[in-house]
């Protein structure tokens, strides 16, 4: 079977001025239908290209992207859209969610875009909202929610879809400790649920709660394993300071 | 995403900030309702005048002549014998001679008023309506009879407005009886249409020491017979004149389409300045769109990444600009039918909006909102989302 997400020697270069930036220098990859993977490394280690690229928002200079066994690495701006739409859910660290939509009409806009019917649309995003413990809240805007709150509306919109993929970047980035580790809990429970998860971060100890890491740096894969923080932590810190010496 | 559903998210955003949307819809509403406003009036007018024609009788032919000399010349005689060969066509013939600023007295008060020579069929054939007595008479003309019908200016000067019938008054230092008296149109003032004073034609003639008439009005049988009977009265003025620089026949309906034709251009001048305005509405929501789409370019990036192709916000987009036009131009037309009616009440118009102006600046008013609503829009569609979802 078809790997869920497969990377074929993906580059990312751009042009700035004449010198040129590999944002992404060569990566391959497989994520399989059910995993919980965190892609974890520092800022402009490449991890944020990634995302775009697996999310379908950015295609690649060079190499295959493989989802679902389809390679989309040459689409347009409407064809990616389309995927977006039905394989993926976004989970965003500011969760952007619309300020003047209910909660309830935030979590309706990819069924919007997805031509399903309206009288469905309503009652999926209220099932998500459910699943999520916020059904309560549905009319309310989302600036008198919390954090937390709001959080899990954006994980409820990535969930009403139904998509293939979960992708999470940095969800709990904007959130105090408490309410990160529920959110974390909450991303545990959705891969017991079935759910593939791709999480993105730059901080070790929210990588290590996922079952395999992939930590990149400068562009490159430089451990693929099992979420074993004393081993990925290692060699971050070794081929980091390596790498910045250098 | 839902033509409806992108309506409420328009109307919305409307609510959301009011002194925006309403400073945004300005120029729809002042073009809008200066549209209504023009439309409405000129309506109003044109319905006037038409009622001034209409109250002149619309079967009227006007014939002037000028006299060439020798026999090259067209009379009384002519008119009533050409009316008789065509009775199914002319019904009626009154040549006028006018007496300028004749001295009319009446009992030491005396004013300046015209004396118009006419013969009984002028009555019929100007519908002329009287407030006491008869027209002039068959007899009156033949007879050459010293009586008069007066308006409603002399009959307040002479007589205060009261019963006037059998009193005399002197035209040009001759007595005349009075014999009917006109009703009041125009306030009786003086000048005005109130200020008349109809006498035997013969007698005008004689006051003017000529016997050549140089301006008959001939009444056609009805309405749909006018212009045959102006062909034959051509005919006749031709083969009499012969040459068509030395007269002219006009029928009050020729005079009534030109008159149209006049207020018609004037309208179309005026609601296409009017349609500046518009113009300039909607290059202010084009503006303001404009600000909308970087505003909410986070939106637009959220949007996106959730699935949203370039066809769903430029149709989110495009709508919102044709809902804030369009209901610009429902204000503008409800402000055009209030302005409007008011000025009609005050210039004394019967002014009524027509559905049509309505339906057209309603649609204009959308249509703007969608034309200037694109460029945004497309701005908006185009965006990259990963940069969109980073733009604060």
């Amino acid at each position: 079977m078809a790997a869920l997400i497969e990377f074929r020697d993906i580059y990312k270069i751009y042009s700035m001025g004449d010198e040129e930036v590999h944002a992404i220098d060569g990566i391959s990859m497989r994520i399989e239908q059910g995993e919980f993977v965190a892609i974890v490394g520092q800022s402009g280690s490449g991890k944020s290209t990634c995302m775009n690229i697996i999310g379908g928002l950015d295609v690649p200079t060079r190499g295959q992207y493989l989802l679902d066994g389809v390679d989309i690495s040459e689409r347009t701006d409407d064809e990616l859209a389309e995927i977006r739409n039905k394989k993926l859910g976004f989970i965003f660290q500011q969760y952007n969610l619309i300020p003047k939509l209910t909660v309830l009409q935030n979590v309706e806009l990819p069924l919007l875009y997805s031509g399903m019917k309206e009288s469905e649309q309503a009652s999926r995003a209220m099932a998500s909202l459910e699943r999520v413990g916020l059904a309560d809240k549905a009319k309310n805007l989302p600036s008198q929610l919390s954090g937390g709150q709001q959080q899990r509306v954006s994980i409820a919109r990535a969930l009403a879809g139904d998509p293939s993929i979960i992708l999470a970047d940095e969800p709990t980035g904007a959130l105090d400790s408490k309410t990160g580790r529920e959110v974390l809990q909450f991303l545990k429970q959705l891969h017991q649920d079935g759910n593939t998860i791709v999480l993105i971060t730059h901080d070790n100890s929210i990588a290590a709660q996922a079952e395999r890491v992939i930590r990149v740096q400068d562009g490159k894969v430089i451990y693929d394993g099992p979420a074993d923080i004393n081993k990925f932590a290692a060699v971050a810190t070794a081929g980091g300071l390596g790498e910045a010496e250098g | 995403m839902s033509f409806k559903k992108c309506f409420a998210l328009a109307l919305n955003s409307l609510m959301t900030s009011k002194m925006r949307s309403f400073l945004t819809m300005l120029g729809i509403i002042i073009g809008v309702g200066a549209v209504i406003i023009l439309v409405s009036l000129m309506n109003g007018m044109t319905g006037q005048v038409t009622g001034i024609f209409a109250d002149l009788g619309t079967t009227g032919i006007t014939v002037s002549v000028q006299d060439r000399g020798g026999s090259r010349k067209v009379t009384a005689d002519d008119m009533y014998r050409l009316m008789e060969e065509n009775p199914s066509l002319i019904s009626g013939v009154s040549p006028n001679v006018t007496v300028p600023n004749a001295t009319v007295k009446h009992q030491g008060n005396d004013i300046t008023s015209s004396l118009s020579g006419v013969s009984e069929d002028y009555g019929k054939i100007r519908n002329v309506k009287l407030a006491q007595g008869r027209f002039l008479q068959y007899i009156d003309v033949a007879k050459k009879q010293k009586v008069c019908v007066i308006g409603a200016y002399q009959q307040k000067e002479f007589f205060d407005g009261a019963f006037a019938l059998g009193e005399t008054i002197k035209c040009s230092g001759e007595a005349y009886k009075v014999i009917g008296v006109i009703e009041e149109k125009a306030d009786a003032t003086a000048g005005s249409e109130d200020d008349v004073i109809y006498i035997p034609y013969p007698n005008a003639a004689r006051m003017m020491g000529t016997d050549t008439i140089s301006s008959f009005l001939i009444g056609a049988v009805t309405e749909e017979k006018v212009d045959a009977a102006v062909e034959v009265i051509n005919k006749l003025l031709d083969d009499k004149i012969g040459d068509s620089d030395y007269y002219n026949a006009i029928s009050m309906k020729q005079m009534l389409d030109s008159m149209n034709t006049i207020l018609g251009t004037m309208e179309t001048v005026l609601v296409c300045i009017a349609g500046i305005s518009l113009l300039v509405g909607g290059i202010g929501i084009m503006n303001i769109m404009l600000v909308s789409v970087t505003e909410r370019t986070r939106e637009i990036g959220i949007r996106k990444s959730l699935g949203a192709k370039q066809k769903d916000i430029m149709r989110q987009f495009v709508i919102e600009a044709g809902t804030v036009s369009g209901v610009g131009g429902i204000i503008g037309i409800i402000f055009g039918a209030v302005v409007s009616m008011a000025a009609g009440s005050l210039l004394d118009l019967t002014v009524v909006p027509s559905a049509g102006a309505v339906a057209v600046a309603f649609g204009v008013s959308v249509g703007i909102g969608i034309l200037f609503g694109f460029l945004p829009a497309s701005k908006a569609a185009k965006l990259n989302p990963i940069e969109a979802l980073r733009y604060d």
